[in-house]
């Protein structure tokens, strides 16, 4: 006798927007969620909603006019987006920066990342409910950002470096400033770490969450922490200095299980070796010119080339065409972090939990700027 | 006549009113605790230091527009705020805030029942807020809901089954007078039942690190997301009443309600001086504070692990505490 299957109700998967207009999106990201129940089925990421065109409109700009536009283009960390495309002119050109130059640059761009992570560590506690960190981590980049003001007169959009150097030297005491940021900041990680890293809800909510292996995260494109937290040793600043890295000392933090946890405890790694490399700079700052010896009238030779920095967000590439006539280029194509990272969402969330969706998001550090563009 | 109908009315009426005026100042508390916390000053513009911004805010939300979206179930949409908040200050009548009849509406002699049964009721309000509002973030807030409530009235009624052993009654006023007699308050015979009291109770009022159903960053603000006005205030008001009655609640099973520190010990008789309802509205003032001060601390749990705490540890604890003061009781 054959047992028939009781009755049941029907089951429907709800889909739910998450986005574009969301409180946890960081910008907006439109992820479309099929649900069962609370967990996540499927999910469809929607992005474009704030594209502006900057890689078009860079072909009717002159060399130096595109340094504004790459300000925006993530425009949490603009110094390292000046630094990536104004180093990829510069060996277009085959440039030489003076020494100086770039060590004020490799300062300026560490100083950016703290900014950077200090941004995504709020954001990310947010995410996850613990409110205090938010605002412990704004009242630190806030510093950082009155240290970019000294300099350059700017908080967000610097339009701080020239392609050649630097437009200005830095202005007296400023470094002594910068070292007494870096006694601050020194003081305060223990802070977050306090509120957080040991925290049995922090642990709950981030160990085991969106694991992802090195093998998967290196095909989906991944850079920076994302990838680095499953353990794949890749950091442009090793792998291919640029500016001044070859010069310091610092270690790249690996994780080992590739989850939420383990990229967040390298982001926090990485404040200490930024300071380090900042400090070194600053020790080993050499006397001279700020600005190499470039023509007025900037007219790469034709040609292509391209050029990664890393951004912190992950591997930021310019690729540049010039057809060598005109005083603009002919291509301008950037390769964003965080565009190619929001490749990782999808297989992150599929299987948790709708709380867990914010916290990926969190996780892998997207600025919506740089993914649109 | 006027020692059944008039006196009582008049305490109910100053009570509702202090209860009411407390909630205003409450979110104004937490929000200069908060900042304090987080190194920042709170609301600083309405008078000085900010303190007229109890007074701001229901003005604002008075005022504004109290929107009914158009696919909301209507009756149910205006009942849920109301089932919410009426429960949350009727508890309040069997609340002893001190010693003599003046400072209490009535004491029943099933007052902890009363007060297990009244609360329940509040989960109605955010389950029919979020079926109500016919919209999805808000439907699955409710569902949450639902089930946290549920699971964390068990937790609590369990361990309050403990101290209604030990204290021999159901009584509020009995309660306090039972720790009299004990010369010690119920917080240090029964330590386990307060922290899982408390813990409960955070999770009955959705506060961090359980306020699942209102999860900001991930429901966008759950339940009431489709809330305005008015009606938004009154699920605020009802959040914050109860905050005020577990802390009530538990300042009377677990720390002598109105009684002082240490009430057999003579040599602390000076403390006497000082009134009971005074020292009443201080133990609760600290319960609020460590309320406020945990949101200002913790990240949030996620959904199921707060099931999985809630049935998995706090329920077995519970129980497990009922049998040990069982059989406690009857040894000595």
């Amino acid at each position: 006798m054959a047992i028939e299957a009781a009755p049941m109700f029907d089951t429907d998967e709800l889909v739910i927007n998450m986005g574009p207009q969301h409180p946890s999106t960081h910008g907006v990201l439109r992820v479309v969620l099929r649900l069962d129940g609370e967990r996540v089925v499927d999910a469809d990421v929607v992005i474009g909603y704030i594209h502006r065109g900057i890689e078009k409109l860079t072909e009717n700009r002159d060399w130096t006019q595109i340094i504004l536009l790459t300000d925006r283009i993530d425009y949490v960390a603009a110094a390292t987006n000046n630094l990536g495309y104004c180093e990829t002119v510069e060996k277009l050109m085959q440039v030489e920066v003076p020494r100086r130059a770039r060590y004020i640059r490799t300062v300026l761009a560490e100083l950016q990342r703290i900014a950077s992570h200090c941004l995504w560590l709020g954001t990310h506690a947010m995410d996850i409910g613990a409110m205090t960190v938010f605002l412990y981590a704004f009242r630190e980049r806030e510093l950082i950002l009155d240290l970019f003001e000294e300099y350059c007169g700017a908080r967000l959009t610097y339009n701080s470096m020239r392609i050649g150097g630097l437009l200005l030297d830095i202005p007296s005491g400023w470094d002594h400033r910068v070292r007494a940021f870096c006694d601050v900041m020194d003081e305060k990680i223990p802070e977050y770490e306090e509120l957080l890293t040991n925290n049995r809800i922090w642990l709950e909510r981030t160990r085991g969450i969106g694991v992802i292996s090195g093998v998967d995260a290196t095909a989906l494109g991944l850079s920076g922490p994302p990838l680095r937290g499953s353990g794949v040793y890749r950091d442009v600043r090793k792998d291919e200095p640029y500016a001044a890295y070859d010069e310091f000392e610092f270690h790249v933090p690996l994780g080992t299980n590739g989850d939420t946890y383990d990229r967040y405890l390298i982001r926090l790694e990485e404040f200490r070796q930024s300071l380090r490399i900042i400090r070194q700079a600053l020790d080993g700052l050499p006397e001279g010119p700020v600005m190499g010896k470039v023509p007025r009238l900037i007219k790469p030779p034709a040609g292509e080339t391209y050029h990664a920095i890393e951004s912190p967000k992950g591997e930021l590439g310019y690729f540049i065409v010039s057809d060598g006539r005109a005083t603009n280029p002919y291509r301008l194509r950037v390769r964003p972090p965080s565009f190619c990272n929001l490749q990782g969402l999808r297989p992150l969330i599929i299987g948790h939990m709708v709380a867990d969706v914010v916290a990926l998001i969190g996780t892998i550090d997207v600025v919506l700027g740089e993914v649109d563009r | 006549m006027v020692e059944t109908l008039v006196i009582p009315l008049l305490k109910i009426a100053v009570l509702l009113n202090a209860v009411l005026v407390s909630v205003t100042f409450m979110t104004l508390l937490e929000r200069k605790i908060i900042a304090w916390a987080q190194s920042r000053l709170g609301p600083m513009r309405v008078g000085p230091y900010g303190v007229l911004q109890a007074v701001a805010d229901p003005i604002k939300l008075i005022l504004k527009e109290d929107i009914t979206p158009a696919k909301a179930d209507k009756w149910m949409f205006t009942l849920a705020p109301i089932l919410s908040l009426v429960p949350a200050l009727v508890v309040f009548s069997v609340i002893p805030f001190g010693a003599e009849e003046l400072f209490y509406i009535t004491d029943i002699n099933v007052g902890l029942l009363f007060i297990i049964s009244v609360t329940s009721i509040g989960v109605y309000g955010i389950i029919l807020a979020g079926w109500a509002s016919n919209s999805k973030y808000p439907l699955l807030a409710s569902l949450r809901a639902s089930a946290q409530l549920i699971s964390y009235e068990i937790v609590v009624t369990m361990t309050l089954v403990s101290v209604i052993l030990t204290a021999g009654t159901l009584s509020m006023v009995g309660i306090v007078e039972a720790q009299q007699e004990a010369g010690l308050w119920f917080g240090f015979v029964q330590p386990v039942a307060f922290v899982l009291v408390l813990i409960g109770g955070l999770a009955e009022t959705n506060r961090n690190p359980f306020d699942m159903p209102e999860a900001e960053q991930e429901l966008t603000g759950g339940f009431h997301t489709e809330y305005s006005g008015m009606r938004f205030a009154l699920f605020f008001l009802a959040e914050y009443a109860n905050m005020i009655v577990i802390s009530a609640v538990v300042t009377v099973l677990f720390w002598g309600g109105w009684l002082r520190p240490f009430p057999s010990v003579d040599a602390l008789a000076l403390l006497d001086l000082i009134p009971g309802w005074i020292w009443f509205f201080a133990k609760m003032f600290v319960f609020l504070y460590l309320f406020i001060w945990i949101r200002a601390t913790l990240p949030r749990y996620r959904y199921d692990q707060l099931m999985r705490l809630g049935w998995k540890v706090l329920i077995p604890i519970a129980i497990a505490n009922v049998v040990v003061t069982g059989v406690a009781k009857v040894l000595l």
